[in-house]
């Protein structure tokens, strides 16, 4: 097989058409529906239903379902809430995520563990659902954003504020407001908001970042914004009438603070960057570098579970399967090295026996070779003697019988 | 899933509308991708469609005919139309059909298609992955080149179309569509859609589930198999230059709908349906083959009623058992080794016992014959002596004799004796 990829840049001379791409896009994407999780986090009291029911008009929370200051909880729950919200053409189903009971307890040690435990087991039901080998549409409960709610003390972040946002900031866009912006005055604001900015820096707090554009227009504003972070803001259940026009607002003696004026309270930068320009890159963010931190780190501890991390660092870029194939290719590979020494070992060893074997024998042989001869000598010599022997006694009987003769010769 | 959500009305223009534009946006900006692969003979104008299609000229090289297989080739292209830049890949069969075996021809473009689909795959399942910023090659779209006998498919169309239809979306083009007659062509079109219905073939239809595009895709589907002329050669007509073939009877205007298919085929494939081609590919194609792949490696889920199934306990399990036998095939072998030394040791054993057993009896034929050879000394021996005896006391009678008288025999005797 053959396969070349070769990359070119080519201009067009007339129409092709896939300029139109972008409104298949738009078309598909307004057919299936959006959907958009976020969560309030904060202390009771600092108006995060009043907040959300500015941000999206409407009564998510209502006598009938009321929000989580109305709800009296000992321990911190986390609590969701889904609506189905339909505009311009456009569905959104909207889950609000919030936490009622949050920093109200006197002692407040983990209580952003049910945070982290609720949004880690949205990963983890996403992971389940993404690894399934029958995989079908995959509702998305993933928490693509957290408000977290400063207390307008005027002075910096509280302990558990600090906590919570270094806990969570690797784990969800963190988006941190100032709540009850019109309890301050702009110099009151400005201030707070330096310190508290002062604050997660010298903390290393990853709060969420808006992403680097081209477009120098869309460059400009958001350096506006993040100029004005913290965003404070106001929120308000209630319209009033304000020169002839109906406003959101707080209605003071002396005058109304309203929920979107921009010299009252950053509430309208922060309505457009979540829902209108924003909305979008948050579920990016949280998709790619969240939930893949979330999900890369629970694979690592499975697939290396016991073996020392560090040593395998370098193969995380492989995937599971790869990684088994691998091990599969270098056992065998092992295996046939070890039957190769093995053999060799074993090879030796029948050698040295036979060896062994043969000298035995040769030394037997040579033992039995020198026996023989001895007995051979020892024969012949025998022989030699018995010869000798016969030869004398041949000898000494015939000069006695000449004796004898002689006698008998005599004797007559 | 609007489980448990209940629809909530707006108060006043929240903003959020702007979501499909928010998605466009970073589409735009991420870039679009889409692969094209041209399956057909050599000589149905693939490259040329290709061209006329995307009103470019793609380098190639010229085909060749006896290939000793198919080859598929591809060459990717940076493309941009206004503000939407495309990396368009296309793939190329090179032999297709040249062969006089036919039966692997198709074989290669299913491994081509797989082997997309498993890049993909084994990105997905890597531990620490980008696939936001993958370079997608899996195919999206197979343009099937039909030689335009005006008769029938030929069996090597039927055969590869029904191994493609469930990896790939097929769409069915009838090339150098010029070669027939109208009449010819509407027959020839029914003849391939039964065949292809008879045969169970799935090719791809536009989708007539957003009403936006029902319609007219609706109206398209009934087309198929478009009938194509392919031309990057301008010929003018009237005050125009269009892409157009000559004939000394006339000439065929590629982008005129009275003559062919070509605008057709462009609005399907480019304007309409090019975003759903490439999500069938992803939500169907590629989710059929991940299953399959999955299913083949042991992987499965758990049944509906149990707990929800955990990848992290399967992962674990796959890899225990898969330790598990690798250290049963490690066992096994160490066990035959051990199982041979003892064998050889006993082999080696017995020839030791052997050799020993064949020196003792050696031995012992020795200690019989060296007992023999002392036996017989003795006897010589006591021979000796008795002859020894004998002649001591023949001369004893001999010297008593002679020294009784006689001393002349003695002399003699003594000398003679010397």
């Amino acid at each position: 097989l053959y396969f070349s990829f070769d990359y070119k840049f080519k201009n067009l001379e007339g129409y092709v058409g896939f300029a139109n791409l972008p409104n298949q896009v738009y078309r598909k994407s307004v057919k299936r529906g959006f959907e958009f999780t976020l969560m309030v986090v904060g202390e009771s009291g600092l108006g995060k239903s009043t907040l959300i029911n500015s941000l999206f008009l409407t009564d998510l929370y209502s006598p009938e379902y009321p929000g989580p200051s109305h709800r009296i909880k000992k321990t911190v729950q986390v609590e969701q809430s889904k609506v189905l919200v339909k505009e311009g053409g456009v569905q959104l189903l909207l889950t609000i995520v919030d936490t009622p009971g949050f920093g109200d307890a006197v002692d407040n040690s983990n209580c952003w563990q049910p945070v982290i435990d609720y949004i880690d087991s949205k990963f983890e039901d996403y992971l389940n659902a993404e690894s399934r080998v029958n995989r079908r549409q995959m509702p998305d409960s993933r928490v693509q954003c957290c408000l977290y709610f400063i207390a307008p003390s005027g002075h910096g972040l509280k302990p558990l504020d600090i906590e919570f946002m270094k806990r969570l900031h690797e784990k969800v866009n963190i988006i941190p407001l100032i709540a009850k912006a019109d309890t301050m005055t702009p110099e009151e604001c400005q201030q707070f908001k330096r310190q508290i900015m002062k604050e997660i820096q010298e903390h290393k707090i990853k709060i969420y970042e808006f992403p680097e554009t081209d477009d120098e227009e869309e460059m400009k504003m958001i350096r506006k914004i993040k100029d004005r972070l913290p965003l404070a803001v106001v929120g308000s259940n209630t319209i009033i009438e304000v020169n002839g026009k109906r406003v959101r607002g707080r209605q003071y003696p002396w005058g109304v603070a309203e929920v979107e004026n921009g010299e009252h309270c950053d509430f309208t930068i922060l309505r457009n960057m979540l829902i209108r320009t924003h909305m979008q890159d948050l579920k990016d963010v949280t998709n790619n570098v969240h939930y893949e931190n979330y999900r890369s780190r629970k694979l690592a501890a499975v697939t290396y579970n016991g073996v020392d991390n560090n040593k395998n660092k370098g193969q995380l870029t492989k995937s599971p399967l790869a990684q088994m194939e691998e091990e599969r290719r270098e056992h065998v590979s092992k295996m046939k090295k070890m039957e190769q020494e093995m053999e060799q070992v074993f090879e030796m060893k029948v050698k040295e026996k036979l060896q062994k074997l043969r000298d035995s024998e040769a030394e037997l042989q040579r033992r039995h070779e020198q026996m023989k001869k001895n007995l051979e000598a020892q024969h012949r010599e025998l022989e030699e003697k018995r010869r000798q022997h016969e030869e004398e006694k041949a000898n000494w009987e015939a000069q006695q019988r000449i004796l004898e003769q002689q006698k008998l010769d005599a004797s007559r | 899933d609007g489980e448990g959500a209940r629809a909530v009305p707006l108060a006043g223009h929240v903003g959020f509308d702007s979501m499909p534009d928010q998605l466009v946006n970073k589409s735009v900006n991420h870039g679009f991708c889409f692969n094209i692969l041209c399956v057909g003979e050599t000589g149905l104008g693939k490259s040329t469609l290709m061209d006329t299609l995307f009103n470019t000229k793609f380098e190639g090289e010229p085909t060749q005919h006896n290939q000793p297989g198919v080859t598929l080739k591809s060459n990717t292209y940076e493309l941009q139309e206004s503000n939407v830049r495309l990396k368009l890949t296309v793939v190329n069969t090179v032999g297709f059909g040249d062969q006089i075996n036919k039966e692997d021809s198709y074989k290669s473009i299913v491994e081509f298609i797989d082997a997309q689909f498993e890049a993909y795959l084994q990105e997905e399942l890597k531990i620490k992955r980008t696939l936001h910023s993958y370079h997608d090659t899996r195919i999206h779209a197979c343009l099937y080149f039909i030689a335009p006998t005006g008769h029938s498919l030929k069996s090597l169309d039927l055969v590869t179309m029904k191994k493609l239809d469930s990896k790939v979306n097929i769409i069915p083009i009838i090339a150098k569509s010029d070669a027939i007659s109208k009449s010819e062509l509407a027959k020839f079109k029914i003849k391939i859609t039964s065949e292809l219905v008879s045969n169970g073939v799935q090719i791809y239809q536009f989708p007539t589930d957003d009403e936006s595009v029902a319609e007219i895709n609706s109206t398209m589907n009934s087309h198929l198999p478009f009938a194509v002329v392919g031309s990057t050669e301008e010929v003018k007509i009237g005050n125009k230059m269009v892409k157009a073939r000559q004939y000394p009877w006339g000439t065929v205007q590629v982008e005129n709908e009275n003559h062919c298919d070509f605008v057709k085929l462009r609005e399907m494939l480019i304007r309409v349906n090019m975003e759903d081609l490439r999500e069938q590919t992803h939500t169907r194609h590629y989710e059929l083959y991940r299953r399959c792949k999955l299913e083949e490696m042991g992987f499965k889920d758990t049944d509906p009623d149990s707990k929800p199934f955990s990848l992290q306990e399967t992962y674990e399990a796959k890899r225990n058992e898969f330790m598990g036998e690798l250290q049963k095939k490690e066992e096994e072998m160490r066990q035959m080794f051990v199982q041979r030394v003892k064998e050889k040791e006993a082999e080696l054993k017995e020839a030791e016992k052997e050799l020993h057993e064949k020196f003792d009896r050696l031995k012992k034929l020795h200690q019989d014959e060296k007992k023999k050879v002392e036996e017989k000394k003795k006897s010589l021996d006591d021979e000796l002596n008795m002859f020894k005896q004998k002649k001591t006391a023949a001369e004893l009678l001999q010297n008593q004799a002679q020294q009784a008288g006689g001393s002349t025999t003695l002399k003699r005797d003594k000398e003679r004796k010397k």
